[in-house]
């Protein structure tokens, strides 16, 4: 290496700087600058592509873990005592001894930072040196080298299944259409294939790529983390700009498929890519509990200077008392003796080191493996396992488990967590016609005879004129197949390249023109067979439609007549048998949503087979048989602002342009133009109109709906249009909302053809779970982006809402910002006051828009105020953003630990703004999952993750703290009571290494034991009664009361521990260490039979025997070993002397009882007195199976239904508790209330209905409101429950406000 | 194939699916009545032999510290008296039985005080000689004189090594009988044997050159009983006992046993003159000394704290089992009957 002067080396990293900073940067090839030196590299500056994920170096390893550890403010603690014991005037102990416990600690967490880093390091290493394809000027070819050798500027080459080294920008493909399909699960779990293609324009897609021929600059972005964005544009030597997306990106760690090879151009490498940049470790959180811990660490740290100060003042006083020196007070070296109050304050040093146990040094080290192996629990647990996906629950961060015990509130999304996601293709509307459809999948197998639609009524249609009155037909279901970004790929082959597929079904497309053109009776076949429905099967959604805006579950009756001139039709699969079934059975669709999917089968179940998708082209099979070969123009992807996507073809036989446009129903509706061309006059004005109707009532069945249009694009409106559209895509700045808007010119004046209702089926026991969660005393919202009809529904169906829930739903149809109230419009659904003693819940429905008013800073705390009240909660029509926003509010101004739990990267927001985010890994990809602290596959699954491992973790991690506390403070304490008898001088009477041995081994066991395994109550019990649920919420079982209880636990039995032994030997010729021993063993009887109170399990008897096992091997071989060792206590034999007098065993005896006399007292009389709940199942948990599972059915039934509020247990029956009458006096029976027949009637904000009731609108309010106040008035009345007084008031206040 | 797409389904074992069999103890009272009475009835049996125990032990407490005037010790009291001899009379009036312990006993002594416990040096006191040259800094300030010679033994315990003597004697028809105390036997058994160790140089003066007795001392370890060797320097049985540092700071300790001659059965009833050679100074730090007689029984020394307790903790057993059957009578579990 050549030598250079250190200011060219300081502007060379000057300069370096500048480039990464910069937000555009050029790369340049790095062909022409082959086998040149470092400094002459044109992208010199960019890092390479080896990575390093490792903390810490072989080298600098000890020091950065001890920087590391040292941000723990504990350790910082524990190192500051181990030096102040060097300091001669103050140390307590030998100097070397004290150190060993921080040493212990510090090592074992550095033993487990380096294996973590040592794996890391290995993964690292593995991936570095993967082998990959780069070019090279001087072999003219391909050259294998390591991923590490990559650089930015480089053209790399991946062949199909191979992993992608670095992000490349895509320049070549084998494939002649120039696009590549990958795989990017390593991202984000996503398994379906992703289209990229080559940058258009820049290289001529040569059979074979020639990388020294590329001559451009790319100009690209600054690296950032979006996966889904990249902007970047390649400057040839002409100054002609070509621009590229994200679809000409292939990212670090995805996979190619379909796909012989590809060539890239390295734009980012190393941690500079996307996927890099996304992998930021696993998440630190901090859980309350620890929160709170903290706070008591911090009391023991103010007990602990209150004993220090005693200690010091009586040190002092001590001194001052004495006449003159004594023999047994030695001066120091010099002769000299310090003053009393000098020699005080020194105490005060060496009392912090004597007593400096009283903080758990091991406290958070046991806490951290408590965890472990918590998590180890949570994971192995078989019913959180689903054996579908094959997926145990996950625990990605690894400190928040007892937090799972303690929630109050849960957010939930409704699509794919409440709901499978495995869209099922139930109705559609077409031309205002409804036909409901049976199965979605069946159709494929079974073979139905004929393909024929089932009766519609146009009447002025003749047989004449069918083939325009089938066109819309065949527009919708080409509009099915066609309008979406679904991938083919071959079920058997899947992995096999599209193309050759491609290139066998393109077959000569004038023929397939001239069949269709020749054999229009073909098709006019498929439609011809319409019959007349028999009335009696009208559908649900039907009745629905008739009853208006009434949330009554729907009747089945028999109406007879004709609303609107609807009705409902039967559509039928078509006839399979004679498709070649080779080919399409053997089709399977890969779409980035599931709806498409959906959309895709049901269109193929009809005959109109999606045969392959290529960059541009789409090939569809018709149910006649012909494959149609639409031209793709242009795909104008879907996009949140829009919520609709579109494609334009050119039709294969009339060479028109088409756009079909899909979307949802609101986004499309405002854009219809012309109706479709030659629709029976007499309906085609109420097209939109009946489309409409049919929408709401699929809305209200819970069906995801979406309509479909159709537009013709004149030549030169699509030339015009072609301009700009090129244009945007080649901008770098504002490319998105310039793409966009060259998409929204485009979706203008479309014609309707219909609409699509897809159900999305509920998950599998969610309403069982949801009834559990709420009776663990768990608030229940829905934050959904649906739409408010589609969620009222799923919510009666998962049973967030009862049928006799007063729902208040809150919706605003217009933008004024001014007060929410004015426009505040509160409709009470369904109101049956026969059930008023379980209707004091309130749901609450409200919208986006609305919400946002409502989370406005002045209205803000009202909401919550009233939302606080509600049982359930449903958002509808939320942004992500706004998900996360009510997290946030309801998190800060309630002051309760919520949890989030969804499965798309729409809820990522909310899972991140949670106390705790759990991610269902469904069909959405993995986006979810990998911003949450725990991920499960089923809704369902959160009823145990909470009720049981929540129950379990938090109690074991509360219980283990304070029994922490409890042990470190009893016995310290026996140290503390000593001074008074030695003169305030710091002595210890139990040998220093014991004491240590005590805390670190004898004692440390079972309580962590105890942390992992403890089991309470069974899972279960905990199961049948969630109700249990309610003791680890607010405070929860670590109060601090309950610390303090402990506290003082401790220190009365360290006073009896300490007092009897005293009092026993006194007046006795008994030496220091000998009055240690008994001190000693007593405390460690003492303390491990406190913890055996709550010890359920064998395991811990046997660790807990174990312990007592151990420390007397080791005591007595440490005092049968250590002759001289350790001054001053010399152990020798002392142990054993103590062993061989009876007086040992009497004293150990008498002491561990008295010192537990009063704490097991105490739990007998209140088991026995006012069992508490835990203590209650516990009991039933011993009883025999069927009695149990028969007490608990009379528990939870005598709780009913949910009426218990928070912070209150219901208590099980009891024929000895004598008080049943007093619970029921809780519900607020009345005669009076329950005489009365009162519904209030609905005011919706139907888009469609507002024009008829506006006129109407004031004066009904006015009067609806007048009664609802009436009727609140009533029932507050007579409502005993103080708290649904309350609520019932304040939502009337802010009813009126 | 079907195992190998499971790979994930954890292991369905009583130990990872947390149902591992439970022995719970329900504390109710139903359940504990028996265990309260079982204990409590233990407990008063033993409290009441404890204490039957106790009681049968004889103890004989003579103060001597000379503080009030009429006390025959009052003359020695005074700091400036070298030598003083005193004599304490007390009379039996039944066989005190034997074999009674000789201790003496002080007050108000903290010999558990941090620093002074700290101030020995265990190897010196094994006998290693390396340690006579160079004591361990933990003897400061009584390692080496003014004239930087070491102290042997060095430390403030050794230093400060309690050397009142008695004799004992028993009056019979005006003249004095001694009593034999036996000095053997008096230390634990480890520290005479291993613990403390003279070095292995005879005649044992000799590696005691260079070195100076402790400053309290009046003659140097190797002469603190020259008539037996078995019990000089540093395996002296009353070294070995003031070395064993007592908890509390009112302690008594073992000087001698009567187990001889006559006296074997004990001490007869009659009058007793105990001849005391008044060295140790105390009201510098207003304690106490005493003699102390006893015999001792299985549980050691007198002591009726014990036999009370365990009959007031035995009987709050029964008390609180009779409070817990009132209780299990009122609030029982159903399903317990």
């Amino acid at each position: 290496m050549t030598w250079r002067s250190p200011l060219a080396l300081v502007r060379e990293a000057l300069r370096g700087q500048r480039a990464r900073e910069k937000d555009l940067r050029n790369l340049a090839s790095n062909l022409p600058y082959e086998g040149l030196e470092k400094g002459k590299q044109p992208n010199r500056y960019f890092p390479g592509n080896a990575i390093k994920t490792t903390k810490y170096t072989l080298l600098l390893f000890i020091p950065m873990n001890l920087f590391e550890q040292f941000h723990r403010l504990a350790n910082i603690y524990f190192v500051g005592l181990a030096i102040l014991n060097f300091v001669p005037v103050v140390n307590a102990f030998q100097p070397e001894v004290a150190l060993i416990p921080i040493c212990v600690i510090l090592c074992l967490t550095a033993l487990k930072d380096a294996w973590e880093d040592f794996r890391r390091y290995q993964s690292d290493r593995k991936l570095n040196n993967t082998p990959c394809l780069i070019y090279s000027r001087k072999e003219k070819q391909f050259v294998e080298r390591r991923w590490k050798d990559v650089r930015v500027g480089d053209f790399v080459r991946v062949v199909c299944n191979e992993i992608v080294p670095a992000d490349l920008l895509l320049l070549h493909t084998s494939d002649p259409s120039g696009v590549c399909h990958i795989e990017t699960s390593n991202l984000d779990g996503e398994t379906n294939l992703k289209l990229r293609r080559t940058m258009s324009g820049l290289c001529i897609s040569h059979p074979v790529f020639e990388p020294e021929s590329f001559n451009s600059v790319v100009v690209c972005e600054k690296p950032n983390n979006n996966l889904n964005h990249f902007k970047c544009y390649a400057e040839k030597p002409d100054k002609e700009k070509v621009g590229a997306g994200i679809e000409s990106l292939l990212l670090r760690g995805c996979t190619v498929r379909n796909t012989d090879h590809a060539v890239g151009f390295v734009v980012y490498a190393g941690h500079e890519t996307k996927s890099m940049l996304n992998n930021n470790g696993p998440r630190y959180k901090r859980s309350k509990l620890e929160r709170k811990l903290n706070i008591n660490v911090f009391f023991c740290v103010i007990l602990l200077f209150t004993m220090c100060l005693i200690g010091a003042l009586g040190h002092f006083l001590w001194l001052q008392a004495l006449p003159v020196v004594p023999p047994f007070l030695v001066p120091d070296s010099n002769g000299h003796l310090d003053s009393p109050s000098l020699s005080g304050f020194y105490m005060f040093f060496t009392m912090i080191i004597l007593l400096q146990v009283l903080i758990p040094i091991s406290l958070y080290v046991s806490i951290e493996l408590v965890k472990i192996g918590q998590i180890f629990f949570i994971t192995n647990d078989i019913d959180l396992y689903d054996e579908d996906t094959d997926s145990r629950v996950q625990c990605k961060a690894l400190n928040i488990t007892e937090d799972l015990g303690q929630i109050e509130y849960i957010f939930s999304d409704k699509t794919g967590t409440l709901t499978e996601n495995k869209m099922v293709f139930r109705r559609c509307s077409i031309m205002g016609t409804e036909y409901p459809h049976k199965e979605n999948g069946k159709p494929l197998s079974s073979c139905y005879s004929t393909f024929h639609w089932v009766s519609h009524s146009c009447r002025a249609e003749s047989s004449s004129s069918s083939s325009q009155k089938i066109d819309p037909y065949l527009d919708f279901f080409l509009a099915l197949a066609i309008c979406n970004t679904v991938v083919v790929s071959m079920a058997t082959a899947q992995r096999q390249r599209v193309s050759s597929l491609h290139s066998r079904q393109t077959n000569n497309p004038l023929n397939t023109l001239s069949n269709l053109v020749k054999k229009p009776g073909s098709l006019h076949r498929i439609f011809t067979f319409w019959q007349r429905k028999p009335k009696r099967n009208r559908t649900i959604s039907e009745d629905s439609v008739t009853e208006g805006d009434d949330f009554n579950p729907p009747v089945k009756t028999e109406e007879p007549g004709d609303i609107n001139g609807l009705q409902t039709c039967s559509l039928y699969a078509p006839s399979q048998c004679n498709m070649p079934a080779t080919t399409s059975d053997n089709l399977s669709y890969e779409a980035e949503s599931p709806d498409e999917a959906a959309l895709v089968y049901a269109a193929k179940a009809y005959g109109f087979t999606l045969l392959a998708r290529t960059h541009d082209s789409v090939t569809v099979r018709l149910p006649s048989g012909e494959d149609l070969v639409f031209e793709v123009l242009d795909t104008l992807t879907f996009d949140p602002i829009r919520k609709r996507m579109s494609i334009l073809v050119r039709h294969p036989i009339t060479k028109k342009f088409v756009l079909y446009t899909k979307g949802a129903d609101y986004a499309i509706m405002e854009l219809l133009g012309t109706p479709y061309a030659g629709m029976c006059r007499q309906h085609q004005k109420n097209i939109a109109a009946d489309t409409q109707h049919h929408l709401d009532c699929y809305a209200k069945e819970g069906l995801r709906t979406l309509c479909f249009t159709k537009k013709i694009v004149s030549d030169k409106m699509y030339e015009s249009w072609l301009v700009n559209r090129r244009r945007a895509l080649a901008a770098i700045d504002n490319r998105e909302e310039l793409v966009m808007d060259t998409a929204v010119q485009l979706e203008t004046n479309l014609s309707l053809l219909g609409a699509t209702g897809i159900e999305d089926r509920l998950q599998e026991s969610v309403p069982d779970t949801i009834v559990a969660l709420r009776e663990a005393g768990i608030q229940v919202w829905v934050l959904t982006g649906d739409k408010p009809e589609t969620a009222v529904n799923i919510g009666y169906a998962c049973r967030l809402l009862e049928d006799e829930d007063l729902v208040i739903n809150m919706s605003c149809k217009n933008k004024v910002r001014r007060p929410l109230s004015a426009s505040l419009k509160v409709g009470c659904l369904t109101q049956n006051p026969r059930n008023v003693d379980t209707t004091q819940d309130i749901s609450l429905v409200i919208d986006g828009r609305t919400l946002t008013m409502a989370l406005s800073s002045d209205l803000q705390d009202r909401f919550v105020d009233l939302a606080k009240r509600c049982r359930s909660v449903l958002c509808c029509r939320v942004t992500p953003l706004q998900k996360s926003r009510v997290v946030k509010v309801v998190r800060e101004k309630l002051k309760v630990m919520t949890l989030a739990v969804g499965d798309g990267a729409n809820d990522v927001n909310m899972i991140q703004a949670a106390d705790i985010g759990i991610g269902i890994s469904g069909q959405e990809g993995m986006q979810a999952v990998m911003a949450s602290d725990f991920a499960i596959s089923r809704f369902r699954h959160l009823k145990k993750l909470l009720l049981v491992h929540g129950h379990w973790c938090y109690t074991r991690l509360a219980n283990m703290i304070i029994y922490f506390f409890y042990k470190n403070v009893a016995y310290v304490n026996l140290l503390f009571w000593y001074q008074f008898f030695c003169g305030f001088s710091g002595t210890a009477m139990i040998d220093y290494w014991l004491m240590i041995f005590f805390n670190l081994f004898f004692t440390s066991v079972p309580p962590i034991m105890f942390g992992i395994m403890d089991n309470d109550v069974s899972a279960e019990m905990l199961l049948g009664v969630p109700e249990l649920y309610r003791m680890g919420q607010g405070a929860g079982a670590y109060k601090f009361s309950t610390f303090w209880v402990s506290m003082l636990d401790a220190f009365y039995q360290s006073l009896v521990c300490f007092f009897i032994p005293y009092l026993a030997y006194q007046d006795s010729d008994i030496d220091v260490f000998t009055f240690g021993t008994p001190l000693n063993t007593i405390s460690l009887f003492t303390i491990l039979l406190h913890l055996s109170i709550e010890i359920k399990t064998v395991i811990h008897w046997v660790i807990i025997l174990g312990s007592v096992v151990l420390y007397f091997i080791v005591t007595l071989a440490y005092s049968g070993l250590c002759i001289t060792c350790n001054p001053p206590s010399n152990p020798y034999w002392i142990l054993q002397s103590q062993m061989a007098d009876p007086m040992f065993y009497l004293i150990c005896i008498l002491t561990t009882v008295v010192a537990l006399l009063p704490r097991y007292i105490f739990h007998v009389l209140r088991n026995s007195i006012a069992p508490s709940p835990l203590a209650q199942a516990r009991h039933l948990d011993r009883l025999d199976p069927s009695t149990k599972s028969e007490l608990i059915k009379e528990w939870r039934s005598f709780r009913g239904g949910g009426q218990v509020k928070r912070s209150r247990l219901s208590t099980p029956p009891s024929p000895t508790l004598e008080t049943p009458v007093d619970i029921h006096l809780q519900s607020p029976i009345s005669s009076d209330v329950m005489g009365d027949e009162f519904i209030l009637n609905v005011i919706t904000e139907n888009y469609q209905r507002e024009r008829n009731v506006n006129s109407e609108e004031s004066e009904e309010k006015a009067s609806k409101l007048q009664s609802l106040m009436l009727f609140l008035w009533k029932w507050s009345v007579h409502t005993p429950n103080p708290l649904v007084k309350r609520a019932e008031l304040s939502l009337a206040y802010f009813i009126l406000q | 194939m079907v195992k190998e797409e499971l790979a994930n389904r954890p292991d369905n074992t009583a130990f990872t699916q947390q149902r591992l069999p439970a022995w719970q103890p329900m504390l109710s009272a139903g359940i504990v009545i028996p265990g309260f009475v079982i204990i409590g009835l233990a407990f008063i049996g033993i409290g009441v032999a404890l204490f039957v125990t106790s009681q049968s032990i004889q103890l004989l407490e003579l103060d001597y510290t000379g503080v009030e005037q009429t006390s025959p010790c009052f003359k020695c009291s005074d700091p400036n008296a070298k030598n003083c001899m005193c004599e304490l009379t007390f009379s039996t009036d039944t066989l005190f039985k034997g074999p009674v312990f000789f201790y003496y006993g002080l007050s108000n002594y903290f010999q558990n005080y941090r620093s002074y416990g700290v101030s020995k040096d265990d190897d010196q006191l094994s006998g290693n000689l390396d340690n006579f040259k160079s004591p361990s800094d933990t003897c400061a300030p009584y390692e080496y004189d003014r004239n930087n010679k070491p102290f042997v033994p060095c430390g403030a315990v050794a230093n400060s090594l309690f050397n009142d003597t008695f004799k004992l004697y028993q009056i019979v028809n005006g003249a004095k009988k001694v009593v034999p105390l036996d000095g053997k036997g008096i230390s634990w058994w480890t520290d005479y044997n291993i613990k403390y160790r003279n070095p292995a140089v005879t005649p044992l003066k000799n590696a005691f050159n260079g070195t100076v007795k402790p400053l309290y001392w009046s003659k140097p370890a190797y002469e603190l009983d020259p008539s037996d060797p078995a019990n000089n320097g540093f395996i002296n049985q009353d070294f070995l006992v003031w070395m064993r540092r007592a908890a509390l700071p009112d302690f008594r300790k073992l000087y001698r046993r009567i187990t001889d001659g006559d006296y074997a059965e004990g001490l007869p009833a009659g009058n007793y003159s105990l001849q005391i050679a008044y060295n140790y100074p105390v009201l510098s730090f207003e304690g106490r000394k005493k003699v102390v007689f006893s015999n001792v029984s299985w549980m050691g020394g007198k002591n009726e704290f014990l036999g009370i307790a365990y009959l007031v903790i035995g009987s709050l057993c029964v008390v609180m089992s009779v409070v817990m059957l009132i209780v299990y009578a009122k609030f029982k579990f159903p399903e317990e009957e």
